[in-house]
């Protein structure tokens, strides 16, 4: 009996905040009378008691036992039976103190089951989780003379990609394991975190993500490319990593670096336990419960989550594999049952790997999965964001290499797409294009990630032997099978995909099962409440594009052409056309040489005379290019009592009939002698990052908190400006920002200017009159 | 002149529809629609034809200013060291505005030339707008002149009232029912007003002129509100007008307070689209339309349809109507009116023989308050339930419960710098409510009072904040007597904010009516412009 020969034992655990890990406590908590569990918790913020209490003992995995229980005397059991122990397997030492230590060694029973399981982990990261951690584990236990049962959690997988039979027997027998040095591995990898680094800090590599940084942020300012830098460069490393991973394994005939250190990890093990007695338990890959403690449970999204949630979503729609493939999935209790009764039976040295695999005498075929997958997705469709529903697409199980093509074509083509856009002229609805082809990169990549990633798996042939496992299970007595089944022939498939494991996982990826009714974003009115309730405290805007679809040079264009014959307007018309590409080149460039620049036009200019213009133009320009609902916003905004600032690069004397709508009106001013401009700038306006600054500088003077502020803008060189407060808004955004707001979750509002507003297709001041003279005369 | 050679105008018509009645143009904004009426049970109204206008209107105008109706003749008026004031009426007058030299140009040259004479040299000339938007410097130079803007307008002497400076208003006093009357302070400070007024319709004229044209929103609210409008019946008939007798009231209050007007009356006939040129078939019957005029309004909807909204806005909104004067009066306020309204009445008056289920109207591009700019959904609404509805003597041309089914494209569409407080009073305010008594509660004093919106009044040009729910109180009577009200072929969304139904052609507003007045109701349809007042008995 399994539950009599663990009762009353100690056990260490490892990885118990990992999905196999919680299943095991809670199998042992439930049917081990009076077992003691240590378990090995990082201690991260909270340490290690407050980790298990929150992640371990919270999870829906206890409800069986907890409503069995009572929930007083579930924590009670708890409470006795469980104790935790901060240590991390990742480090050296593990981050043990000597009372972990004693603890730890005073076990008779150390399952190592902590992993860094993800397929796309950086090299290094997986040599110090899986392959140092157990030696780490190992070595300690020796060292203080400990020699309890070792139970390694490894994988079917470390048999590598290959055709045929992986028996249950050591890499070190297989004719397929290419022999490597674990140590040099480790050492291998360490020095390429490094080499990798330094190469990060390149001159020509810094310049590239400099590059990079300004092309999706544009002119945002130095700080702002400065982060965006960095994060480019550490996003950088961590491929590289992950890539180093990746190669290094398929170099040694691995699927991926998981595999791959796992098996370095068994040599190492095997090589480093000295007189420790260890058994190797090598799960496939573990998915959601068939039966215990409940069907379909699973803890967090595992590895094939996210490709039938793709599938179900049509992203992905197509999948390299072989159709007729054997798809080695084991349900996690299985795996749990088949640990405790190796753990049961103590140490074999006949029996010292274990495979927990369906395939050899269960096959669950490839296109099972993908079958039994299409008709749940028929009858139980996914729906999209327009409530409609989406159907599964059909699979082709074309190779691999084809779908790899396929998907890095199209996301290059969208990369390019969304460059050409990011060129053009364009904002608002029509920029929103872009953050649409941003998102679908993003889709694509993702389902590249998937088939490079998964794709070794599903194509994988290699049979797992299964015969050492089956002969402890004919030793089971009937209770025991009953209570700690784990048996793969029992799996009934059509029922596991169908009735367990699909509606589990469709429910744990949150994604909308039925229509509901909202169609659009809810998401836009609740931002809208937001940023205009009462507790907000300021409101700042940009003018151009925001406020009002105008700028500098038409306004320049109007108030220079007012009091101009007709065809001197033409002329200079035409003049400034003529130059408008370097213009907007050299604004590009750098916001404020291009206002200096282009100011000084107005050298010469009487004030009273622009004054006297600029109340006209007002009405003529700027009202009918005005964006109404901008304007409602920020008397809406006044009227719930927020402070409002303009923010902008136009000139005061053209803004100032604006002045009734804000409380502050931060501008450009010209320099003044003898009643006309100078054409010099008395006052430079902020751009760019400096309109952070202002907007900081103000709200400190006036006593306002920015996280309760709201930013309106149009362009990614605001960036710092909607970045400095809590509630950023992108007005009829150009590409970048539309790209940018849209990934952040920001408010989008689309301000147009009033239907029926009349026409003008050049910036040119009504003809005034000469009638005076006329009269006169 | 070859108009004066044309055959004497017969009065207007109500046309039994039967199976032989030609297709109907209905005004469709900037456009037209042909429908054809259920013969047996409907009928149309058509207007009298064009008055002959006065053949020496300069020698009309100097005979009126000499002779005046209970007053001394203006030159006697006039002395050297007075403070003279001439307000006009604004750019709502006439509809569409008329060919050049305008009436007011015509009477103010004329005025001035006396008040020069007299030696009189400190004139002020107000166009006397109330909340309107101002007038800008080419609608002023039409309307009085270039001559007498480029004299005055440099100066300063020549400009828009302005109903929210605060320097620049004073109360003169309260009426019996408690109304402020609020004035110019230059006009209440002047030894002489000189009133300049076209009166296009009934409603026009009067002590409205000044008391109204000259006034802001503490004196505007007395009349202009839901209470006053729904008593108003109608506000086209001034004997039970209730907007009038307020106006009449406070014309009590400015004579006592020692506000000498000197009113100066003007009538115009119906010769809106001309009896000749490329719209002279819209003031014909159309079963009298010539292979010529046939010729002439396929050719115009078919080009209207190549073009652009914006295009056939800026055509038709650049039409300026051949009016002939046909009556000038001056002096006492009260008595010039009466005979003011006579000869309004002569061009208007159509009697018709009870009320009808069904009123049908298409309404054309312009309203009073949209000339040079957009005709807004709101605007919509007031033109067709305040004017076309109002434009009765005695009863409704529509029984109580009946439905009122207009014909415009109502889009949703607003001009920027004119109607700036329309935007929001439509976003926010209709989106809301529609019923005037909720909305005059709860929403009129924020936007009379707000900041912004007097700021653009006064400095840009755009109506007063509070000019959207006059609109909307306007069609207070008819909201409250209706039992539908279906617009054909408007914008949906527009329309159905505004709470009425939208219908595709006039058969399925037809149909959605029969859900009120059953299957086989009488309709009438009125067809207007040019103008026609119904007499309903």
């Amino acid at each position: 009996m399994i539950s009599e020969a663990l009762a009353g034992k100690r056990l260490a655990i490892t990885g118990t905040t990992g999905f196999l890990g919680t299943a095991l406590v809670e199998r042992l908590l439930r049917c081990v009378p009076e077992v003691e569990l240590v378990l090995l918790v990082r201690p991260g913020r909270r340490g290690a008691a407050e980790r298990i209490r929150r992640e371990i003992i919270r999870n829906d995995v206890f409800d069986r036992l907890r409503s069995e229980l009572g929930q007083a005397n579930f924590e009670r059991r708890c409470e006795q039976q469980i104790s935790g122990v901060a240590g991390d397997v990742g480090i050296g030492g593990l981050g043990l103190d000597a009372a972990g230590r004693e603890l730890i060694a005073s076990c008779d029973i150390v399952i190592h089951s902590a992993a860094a399981v993800a397929f796309d982990n950086p090299l290094d990261t997986a040599m110090e989780v899986n392959l140092l951690g157990p030696v780490r584990l190992v070595q300690m236990l020796n060292e203080l003379d400990a020699s309890p049962h070792f139970i390694a959690v490894s994988t079917c997988y470390v048999a590598g990609s290959r055709r045929g039979n992986a028996p249950e027997e050591p890499l070190a027998d297989s004719p397929m394991y290419v022999p490597v040095s674990w140590q040099d591995e480790a050492e291998a990898s360490q020095r390429r975190r490094i080499t990798t680094e330094t190469q990060s800090r390149d001159p020509a590599h810094l310049e590239e993500f400099r590059s990079r940084a300004r092309q999706e942020l544009g002119a945002a300012g130095t700080p702002a490319l400065a982060a965006k830098t960095e994060q480019l460069r550490s996003r950088w490393v961590h491929e590289q990593m992950v890539e180093a991973g990746r190669s290094r394994a398929a170099s040694l005939g691995f699927p991926d670096a998981y595999a791959f250190t796992k098996a370095l990890a068994e040599i190492a093990v095997a090589e480093t336990k000295g007189s420790l007695p260890v058994t190797t338990v090598r799960p496939s890959i573990i998915e959601s419960a068939y039966a215990e403690p409940v069907p379909g449970w699973i803890r967090g999204f595992r590895m094939a989550e996210p490709i039938i949630i793709g599938y179900g979503r049509g992203l992905l729609t197509d999948f390299p594999g072989i159709p007729q493939g054997v798809l080695d999935v084991i349900p996690v209790d299985l795996v749990a049952s088949a640990i405790c009764a190796v753990a049961a039976k103590g140490p074999d040295p006949n029996c010292k790997i274990i495979q927990v695999a369906s395939g050899a005498v269960n096959p669950f075929l490839f296109n099972q999965l993908v079958d039994l997958a299409h008709r749940w997705f028929s009858a139980n469709p996914i729906y999209d964001d327009r409530d409609q529903p989406i159907s599964p697409p059909h699979w082709t199980y074309p190779g691999r290499g084809r779908v790899v093509r396929q998907l890095k074509r199209l996301s290059k083509g969208l990369e390019m797409g969304e460059k050409v856009l990011g060129r053009l002229p364009i904002r608002g609805r029509q920029a929103e294009v872009t953050a649409d082809l941003d998102e679908r990169r993003e889709m694509v990549e993702r389902a590249l990630g998937y088939v490079t990633l998964y794709g070794a798996y599903t194509e994988c042939e290699a049979l797992f032997g299964v015969d050492r496992l089956l002969d402890l299970w004919e030793e089971m007595d009937a209770e025991d099978k009953k209570q700690f089944c784990f048996d793969p022939r029992t799996i009934d498939w059509d029922h596991y995909v169908t009735n367990v494991h699909l509606p589990t996982v469709v429910e744990q990826g949150r994604v909308k099962t039925g229509p509901t009714g909202r169609v659009g974003s809810p998401r836009y009115e609740r931002q809208r409440a937001q940023v205009l309730a009462p507790e907000r405290q300021l409101a700042a805007f940009d003018l151009e594009n925001t406020v009002i679809a105008a700028n500098v040079v038409v306004a320049y264009g109007w108030l220079a052409t007012r009091r101009l014959p007709v065809d001197e307007r033409a002329r200079l018309i035409a003049k400034v056309l003529l130059e408008a590409p370097s213009l907007l080149a050299l604004d590009r460039r750098d916001r404020s040489d291009f206002l200096r620049h282009f100011y000084r036009r107005y050298e010469g200019a009487p004030t009273t005379q622009m004054a006297e213009d600029a109340q006209e133009m007002f009405s003529d320009l700027i009202l009918t290019q005005s964006f109404p609902a901008a304007i409602r916003r920020i008397r809406e905004h006044r009227a719930a009592g927020h402070t409002t600032v303009l923010i902008t690069g136009a000139l005061d004397f053209i803004v100032e009939p604006l002045r009734p709508l804000f409380d502050h009106i931060v501008c450009a001013e010209l320099a003044q002698s003898y009643g006309t401009y100078t054409g010099h700038l008395a006052a430079v306006p902020p751009t760019s990052e400096s309109r952070a600054e202002v907007l900081r500088d103000f709200a400190h003077a006036e006593g306002l908190e920015l996280a309760e502020s709201v930013a309106y803008a149009d362009s990614a060189s605001d960036l710092a400006l909607l970045e400095a407060v809590g509630y950023p808004v992108a007005v009829n955004p150009e590409p970048k920002l539309a790209t940018l707001a849209r990934k952040r979750g920001w408010l989008i509002e689309h301000f147009d200017k009033a239907p029926g507003t009349p026409r003008k297709l050049l910036p040119i001041a009504a003809h005034q009159r000469k009638q005076a003279q006329k009269g006169a005369a | 002149m070859k108009d004066k050679v044309r055959p004497t105008p017969r009065p207007g018509l109500v046309l039994e529809v039967d199976r032989s009645t030609p297709p109907i143009v209905f005004h469709h904004g900037e456009g037209f629609r042909t429908e054809r009426l259920p013969a047996g049970r409907s009928r149309i109204i058509y207007p009298a034809e064009p008055l002959m206008g006065l053949d020496d209107p300069r020698g009309a105008i100097r005979r009126a200013l000499c002779n005046p109706i209970d007053q001394d003749p203006l030159p006697a008026q006039l002395k050297a060291g007075m403070k003279l004031t001439i307000a006009f009426d604004d750019i709502s007058l006439p509809l569409p505005p008329m060919r050049s030299p305008d009436i007011r140009q015509l009477i103010i040259e004329q005025v001035l030339e006396m008040a020069a004479a007299a030696g009189v040299d400190d004139v002020h000339l107000i166009a006397a707008l109330a909340l309107h938007r101002r007038m800008t410097e080419a609608e002023l130079r039409h309307a009085v002149g270039d001559r007498t803007y480029d004299a005055f307008a440099p100066s300063g002497c020549l400009y828009n009232h302005d109903a929210e400076d605060p320097e620049g208003m004073v109360v003169l006093g309260n009426t019996p029912h408690g109304e402020e009357v609020q004035f110019s302070k230059r006009a209440a400070e002047s030894d002489l007003v000189v009133y300049v007024n076209i009166n296009l319709v009934a409603m026009d004229g009067g002590h409205k002129s000044t008391a109204t044209g000259l006034s802001g929103y503490r004196g505007l609210r007395h009349h202009h509100n839901v209470a006053t409008m729904q008593q108003s019946k109608s506000f086209m008939d001034q004997h039970r007008s209730e907007l009038h007798a307020s106006n009449w009231r406070m014309g009590e209050v400015l004579r006592a307070a020692g506000v000498k007007i000197f009113q100066i009356e003007t009538t115009v006939n119906n010769n809106t689209f001309g009896t000749q040129g490329p719209l002279a078939m819209l003031q014909k019957r159309e079963w009298e339309w010539s292979a010529r005029d046939r010729a002439a309004f396929v050719g115009m909807t078919a080009g209207l349809k190549v073009g652009t909204t914006q295009m056939a806005r800026k055509v038709f909104q650049s039409w300026r109507a051949p009016y002939e004067l046909t009556s000038v009066q001056a002096g006492e306020v009260e008595a010039v009116h009466k005979v003011t309204t006579e000869h309004v009445y002569a061009q208007h008056l159509v009697p018709v023989k009870g009320q009808t289920d069904i009123l049908t109207m298409g309404l054309p591009y312009i309203c009073p308050y949209n000339v040079n700019s957009v005709m807004n959904p709101i605007l919509v609404m007031c033109l067709g339930l305040g004017y076309f509805f109002n434009l009765y003597r005695g009863q409704p041309l529509v029984r109580e419960g009946g439905v009122v089914i207009m014909s415009h494209p109502t889009r949703w569409e607003f001009h920027p710098v004119h109607h700036p407080s329309y935007i929001d009073f439509f976003e926010e305010v209709l989106a809301d409510t529609t019923d005037p008594v909720e909305i005059e509660a709860r929403y009129e004093q924020r936007f009379a009072t707000d900041e912004w919106y007097i700021h653009l009044y006064r400095t840009s040009y755009a109506y007063h904040g509070v000019h959207p729910f006059y609109m909307w109180y306007w069609g207070a009577h008819a909201l409250q007597h209706l039992g539908e009200v279906i617009i054909v072929g408007g914008n949906t969304k527009a329309v159905q904010r505004m709470g009425f139904r939208p219908a595709s052609t006039l058969q399925d507003a037809l149909e959605i009516a029969s859900d009120t007045v059953g299957r086989q109701p009488t309709v009438t349809h009125i067809h207007n412009p040019p103008i026609l007042m119904a007499d309903v008995s």
